[in-house]
């Protein structure tokens, strides 16, 4: 049972531990009230702030949440662009989830994200037009994946290495590597008066409303299958395989684990590697699967909310999807509200979730420790 | 003559480093992680320009930027030291709060969404030529403010609390501090001090624009461990970032490096001062840490 509930975030596994619930029933429930209770109560938070914050600007929020809704889930365009915005959230937010189950605060996923994008659409232009996509994808979506490899195991050696903290490490790398992708775009690869590359000439996946007409003008694509694969490859790999026990292993106790024979330093490697690919494959929704070039700064920010998609997710792969989902609502939702209030106010809103759970993480443990010690239930 | 206005420019640009990373110091060293540091800049520049606009005088500007500080320093404190939060993640959802809260109130007050309309400065349309930074006074309380840390942190009884609840909060707890308070008043003096760093860049540029304090935050962070958490050489950091800066700008007709390049210095130094290429850096001993 233990193995299943979620794991601390790094810097709360300092902090003093709570027993483990003993297996059974109740430690069952109470890991699972732990689970779901701190996305709940920020769910809560969110929406009253979010109230305030349309009163504010004289709307009703009944009809603003009724807009967000039915411009998201209430036609077939809305939820096209709902799968497309989760697609990358699941990828980043697997990525940052991967990372925090071995101990390790992964902040470089917009980086990643970044290379992995740039990879796939290099491998795309270098393949010959008219390969097969059969070879042609599979290609571009390894390269995807090595590109945020790449970058994510320079903080894992550093750490494995020199000890140098990966949140550091990891924030400085986002400036480097935009700023080093910015530059070879720029000066190097774009088609004159953008700042994207050419088009890639093979490897591009079909969008969904090619073979289903309703989701016409989304740029939701096949991609998503990939992301929802590598979700279950995830939770494969933290469950059922001993590499996958070693990483967990040594997030929840790195001392504890190199006494039992785990190579720490090669398992944050091994994490910061494999949590890289992931954010890397995020950049084939974009460029296979949306724009087939290389565009700078297409990120926009979603390696940064994969932190918040971990979070809420509560680092596990099916959490990880759903919380996708959420906050791809969330960001689509701001565009059909904007006509009320400005879309600004789910920036709001995303800041406020993760502010709240960060806050309830660690105050529904305390709570929930003091009622069992209390015989409530 | 090209000396003297390189030296000016990379002074004016050290500002909001000197500000920030003073700001930082204080809490790192009390044991908080101030990843927040962009988003209290981005607050005082918006409460700096929110007051400036509607009173008219720079100096209300900057009693609002000090209490928008003040304002988004608590909730830091608040969500790290009360609630035990993760500190990373409170500082990243800090940062987002506030670059979406300063686009919602944009748009609110300003009906805007990348500016506001122009505001007072200091420095006014008639000052101009090369001394013209030195008519602000807040070039000579960024200056100021680097020394006023060093002292605060080296040289007296708080400065001493503020160590002791970095490094040891047990023994701090055994001698009689406070812990949490000393820490609640770290954080919220680096909110004040980060703050003014963006009330500075406001009233310097005349008005408040979409997400303008563009990792100058992060840029101060990278400063303080560049400079191993001690006041004086986070400073000199600063400086050092600021000057490479300037060179850019001074050296952008001849194209001799990417602009680009240029910007990476800081983080490309800070990454290896951490891996001890040149000398460990080492952070406060409980610096992360809930308690």
């Amino acid at each position: 049972m233990s193995t299943s509930a979620t794991p601390l975030p790094p810097a709360a596994s300092a902090a003093p531990q709570p027993p483990r619930p003993v297996a059974g029933q109740r430690g069952m429930r109470s890991a699972l009230e732990e689970a779901l209770l701190p996305p709940l109560v920020a769910l809560l938070i969110a929406l009253v702030v979010g109230d305030i914050l349309i009163l504010t600007f004289g709307e009703s929020p009944r009809q603003v949440y009724r807009l967000l809704i039915e411009g998201t889930w209430g036609n077939p365009y809305g939820l096209g662009q709902v799968l497309f915005k989760a697609t990358t959230l699941i990828f980043t937010g697997l990525a940052v989830s991967l990372g925090l189950r071995a101990g390790l605060f992964n902040i470089g996923a917009e980086s990643q994200l970044a290379a992995g994008g740039f990879a796939a659409a290099v491998a795309g232009l270098t393949l010959a037009a008219g390969t097969p996509a059969i070879i042609a994808i599979p290609l571009c979506i390894l390269a995807a994946a090595a590109g945020g490899a790449a970058v994510g195991a320079i903080p894992g050696v550093l750490k494995a290495r020199f000890g140098a903290h990966e949140v550091i490490v990891t924030i400085m790398l986002n400036f480097i590597v935009l700023a080093f992708l910015n530059w070879i775009v720029a000066a190097r690869m774009a088609v004159p008066e953008t700042l994207h590359t050419a088009e890639m000439r093979a490897g591009t996946v079909p969008r969904l409303a090619d073979s289903m007409g309703a989701f016409h003008g989304s740029a939701a694509n096949w991609t998503i299958l990939v992301a929802l694969a590598a979700a279950g490859l995830v939770w494969w790999y933290l469950e059922r395989t001993r590499a996958g026990y070693e990483l967990r292993a040594v997030g929840l106790q790195p001392d504890a684990a190199e006494y039992g024979g785990v190579r720490v330093g090669g398992v944050w490697i091994r994490a910061m590697m494999f949590a890289g690919a992931l954010a890397g494959l995020g950049g084939i929704n974009q460029v296979l699967g949306y724009k087939h070039y290389y565009e700078d700064a297409f990120t926009g920010g979603a390696g940064f909310l994969g932190i918040a998609v971990a979070l809420v997710g509560r680092n596990h792969p099916l959490g990880v999807v759903l919380a996708a989902l959420f906050f791809a609502t969330l960001s689509q939702g701001g565009l059909a509200i904007h006509a009320l209030v400005p879309k600004q106010m789910v920036e709001v809103l995303q800041g406020i979730v993760i502010l709240a759970v960060a806050t309830s993480v660690p105050e529904v443990r305390r709570l929930l420790r003091e009622s069992a010690a209390r015989g409530v239930r | 003559m090209i000396v003297l206005a390189f030296l000016i420019q990379t002074l004016r640009i050290s500002i909001p480093y000197l500000f920030a990373a003073s700001g930082g110091v204080i809490a790192e060293r009390a044991g908080v992680v101030s990843l927040t540091l962009e988003g209290f800049m981005l607050t005082g520049a918006f409460t700096a320009t929110l007051g400036a606009y509607y009173s008219g005088d720079p100096w209300v500007g900057v009693l609002c930027g000090v209490a928008g500080g003040l304002l988004a320093g608590t909730l830091h404190a608040i969500a790290s030291i009360r609630y035990r939060a993760d500190q990373i993640v409170v500082g990243i959802a800090v940062n987002l709060l506030a670059v979406g809260i300063t686009r919602f109130f944009l748009r609110l007050f300003f009906e805007s969404s990348s500016n506001s309309p122009r505001i007072p400065g200091f420095a006014g349309e008639e000052t101009s030529g090369l001394f013209a930074p030195f008519a602000d006074p807040l070039v000579w309380l960024g200056l100021l403010a680097i020394p006023a840390v060093a002292f605060l942190i080296g040289r007296t009884p708080f400065g001493l609390r503020v160590r002791a609840v970095g490094e040891h909060p047990e023994a701090a707890t055994t001698v009689g501090v406070n812990v949490p308070r000393v820490r609640y008043a770290a954080v919220i003096l680096s909110g004040v001090l980060a703050s003014l760093g963006g009330v500075y860049l406001a009233l310097d540029q005349h008005q408040f624009t979409d997400q303008m304090t563009a990792g100058r935050g992060f840029i101060a962070l990278a400063a303080i461990i560049f400079g191993r958490w001690d006041p004086a050489r986070a400073g000199i950091a600063c400086l050092l970032f600021a000057a490479a800066e300037s060179l850019q700008i001074q050296l952008q007709t001849v194209q001799a490096i990417p602009s680009q390049f240029v910007s990476m210095i800081p983080y490309v130094l800070t990454i290896v001062a951490l891996a001890g290429v040149v000398g460990r850096a080492v952070p406060p001993a409980a610096l992360g840490k809930a308690d």
